[in-house]
């Protein structure tokens, strides 16, 4: 028996659920048109008209994505050091210690330019 | 100090540290719809666990409070949830004029759905019979199980991020972004926490851990992971006080704003369901999984320990973790948002990494990496590769705690010698309060002598208004 398709069990009782608690309450629910009832919140006010077209989003949530690709790619690269530990012996630590100092490095340079700041 | 000691303690040549492999749980005899059957048994469990700890949460909140919390429905008010997920299912379910109806639909669901799946992989008891086959208290296992936990975590991001984009609103917006930023970020924290754990067990198959933790639960060798993870854990679910994303008084409801009705709930059931995920692989890590308290393990050769007894354990543990989220949340206050991202990224991350090259390196002695030989200490046989290493690190603590200590110290010296800075309440024109430590400059006689306010006429107005200005200048 493949060990992955009970994880396709999980997913498919997940979103089976999540699909008909949904669909229950579209029928069950009520409807009553209101046009003020279908605007955006924003705490009693007319709604700003920006977000819609994909209002602009501050750069530093990008970085933010493009330095949680690398050290969380970092982080995965780790995890066969450290399976393969026994198996590897003293290469394995010294192969590990460098990696760490390579990263390190990468990680005190975007500090330096301020890349972690938040403002 | 302390650090010191528990390394030492950890290395000292304890049995369950030895290289040895980790069997796995043994799947041969489970067909493929007796899978399914524990499927469905693993989500029945989560989603009454579900109804029990969001009861559970508002109790035990209340308790803090001083007020007694849902008691009207049911016995001790447990049918509390059970009576609002039905309201939510009768309420409207509305979607925005502007959102994007399809992602709209689909960000709840994905939530949802991922939420479920990581839980496919916890071992939640031992080896039991069901319907005449002898099969582990666990959907699946595979080799990378750990990694998949991290891998449906970061889908489950998916869910939040197209909420908040497709409702065409601001708050949302706003919201999503700032709980993407915020679970990613912590993931990585995260993930390098639990490198440590590897590092001991050699594998990453999530049954293999908890057999590796039979005679000592990694909680107390990986001490550190464990408290790094405990932090991140409660950033990744976005719970007080690092629940950020929805902060009320800035962002309405974050992320879920627009939601309404039953895909609001989905919602709701994701964050409850992934609070019990990540305390299931803490408990699965670091809490020695499904076995027995050793205490217990101890009483008449583990008779409590294996097959069904494991589910007992393993809820115990997991409603553990459960009171210290309720807990965390009864007790502290949000953080700000800067202030949370500096903590992950310039606290959390360097100290973590660290640790991993720490914990390599006291493995490597272990294993042996470093030279054979050994020296014989109180009966024990150490050895010195292993010494060396946990006397550096040591010295290293030591160092660090002693020039942080001697930081603090100056710092709070150079406050004691600053002389309470003197302000004049009516310098710029309004009165001003002094800040602590700050004293009142004695009103100048000028000033008192002045008799602006006693006459109102015009004439004399005009007058202070010209004083005012040759102040001005006198000060230029």
């Amino acid at each position: 028996m493949n060990s992955y398709v009970p994880i396709l069990f999980m997913l498919g009782l997940g979103f089976a659920f999540a699909a008909l608690s949904v669909f229950t309450s579209l029928v069950v629910g009520p409807k009553r048109y209101n046009r003020a009832k279908l605007e955006a919140y924003e705490c009693g006010i007319q709604p700003t008209p920006q977000a819609a077209g994909g209002g602009r989003v501050p750069i530093k949530y990008y970085l933010t994505a493009m330095l949680f690709i690398i050290f969380d790619i970092e982080s995965v690269f780790l995890y066969p050091f450290a399976v393969a530990f026994n198996k590897l012996g003293l290469f394995a630590l010294v192969e590990m210690v460098l990696f760490i100092l390579t990263v390190f490095i990468a990680y005190a340079y975007v500090w330096r330019r301020g890349g972690l700041e938040w403002d | 100090m302390s650090l010191a000691l528990t390394a030492y303690g950890m290395v000292g040549g304890l049995p369950a540290l030895a290289p040895t492999e980790n069997p796995t749980a043994d799947f041969s005899d489970t067909p493929l719809w007796l899978a399914l059957v524990k499927a469905v048994g693993v989500f029945v469990y989560l989603l009454i666990s579900t109804l029990l700890v969001i009861w559970f949460e508002r109790r035990v909140i209340g308790r803090m409070q001083q007020r007694p919390g849902p008691n009207r429905n049911g016995p001790f008010g447990l049918l509390q949830t059970l009576a609002d997920g039905m309201k939510a299912m009768l309420k409207e379910d509305i979607t925005p004029a502007k959102a994007e109806k399809v992602i709209y639909t689909l960000a709840p669901m994905i939530t949802a759905t991922m939420a479920f799946v990581a839980f496919a992989i916890i071992p939640l008891g031992g080896t039991v019979w069901m319907f005449g086959h002898q099969t582990p208290l666990q959907v699946t296992d595979v080799p990378v199980a750990v990694l998949l936990v991290l891998a449906v975590a970061s889908v489950g991001v998916y869910g939040i991020i197209l909420a908040g984009w497709s409702s065409g609103s601001t708050y949302p917006l706003l919201g999503g972004l700032r709980s993407t930023a915020q679970v990613i970020s912590y993931e990585i924290a995260m993930g390098l926490s639990l490198v440590a754990i590897f590092l001991y067990s050699g594998s990453m198959s999530t049954s293999a851990i908890v057999s590796a933790q039979s005679s000592l639960w990694y909680i107390l060798p990986a001490f550190f992971s464990f408290a790094v993870y405990l932090i991140t854990m409660v950033g990744e679910t976005n719970r007080l006080p690092f629940d950020l994303a929805e902060g009320e008084g800035e962002l309405t409801g974050g992320f879920h704003t627009e939601y309404s009705s039953m895909r609001f709930a989905m919602f709701f059931l994701g964050e409850y369901v992934n609070m019990f995920t990540v305390s299931a692989l803490a408990t699965t890590l670091f809490l020695g999984g499904w076995q027995a308290p050793p205490f217990i393990s101890a009483i008449n050769d583990n008779m409590f320990g294996g097959g069904w007894w494991g589910l007992l354990w393993f809820t115990a543990k997991l409603w553990l973790f459960m009171f210290i989220f309720v807990w965390l949340r009864g007790s502290l206050p949000r953080v700000r948002y800067d202030q949370f991202m500096r903590f992950g990224w310039k606290f959390l991350i360097p100290i973590t990494l660290a640790w991993v090259v720490a914990v390599a390196f006291i493995r490597g002695a272990q294993l042996g990496f470093l030279g054979d030989s050994k020296l014989t200490f109180a009966g024990r046989e150490l050895s010195v590769a292993t010494v060396v290493i946990v006397s550096i690190v040591a010295v290293i603590a030591l160092a660090a705690a002693w020039i942080w200590d001697d930081r603090r110290a100056q710092r709070a010296a150079a406050e004691d010698e600053a002389p309470p800075e003197e302000i004049d309440p009516f310098e710029d024109g309004y009165p001003v309060p002094p800040l602590p430590g700050q004293r009142l400059v004695e009103p100048r006689p000028r000033l008192a002598a002045e008799p602006v306010l006693s006459t109102a006429s015009s004439s004399s107005a005009g007058g202070s208004g010209a004083s005012t200005t040759l102040k001005e200048e006198t000060h230029g």
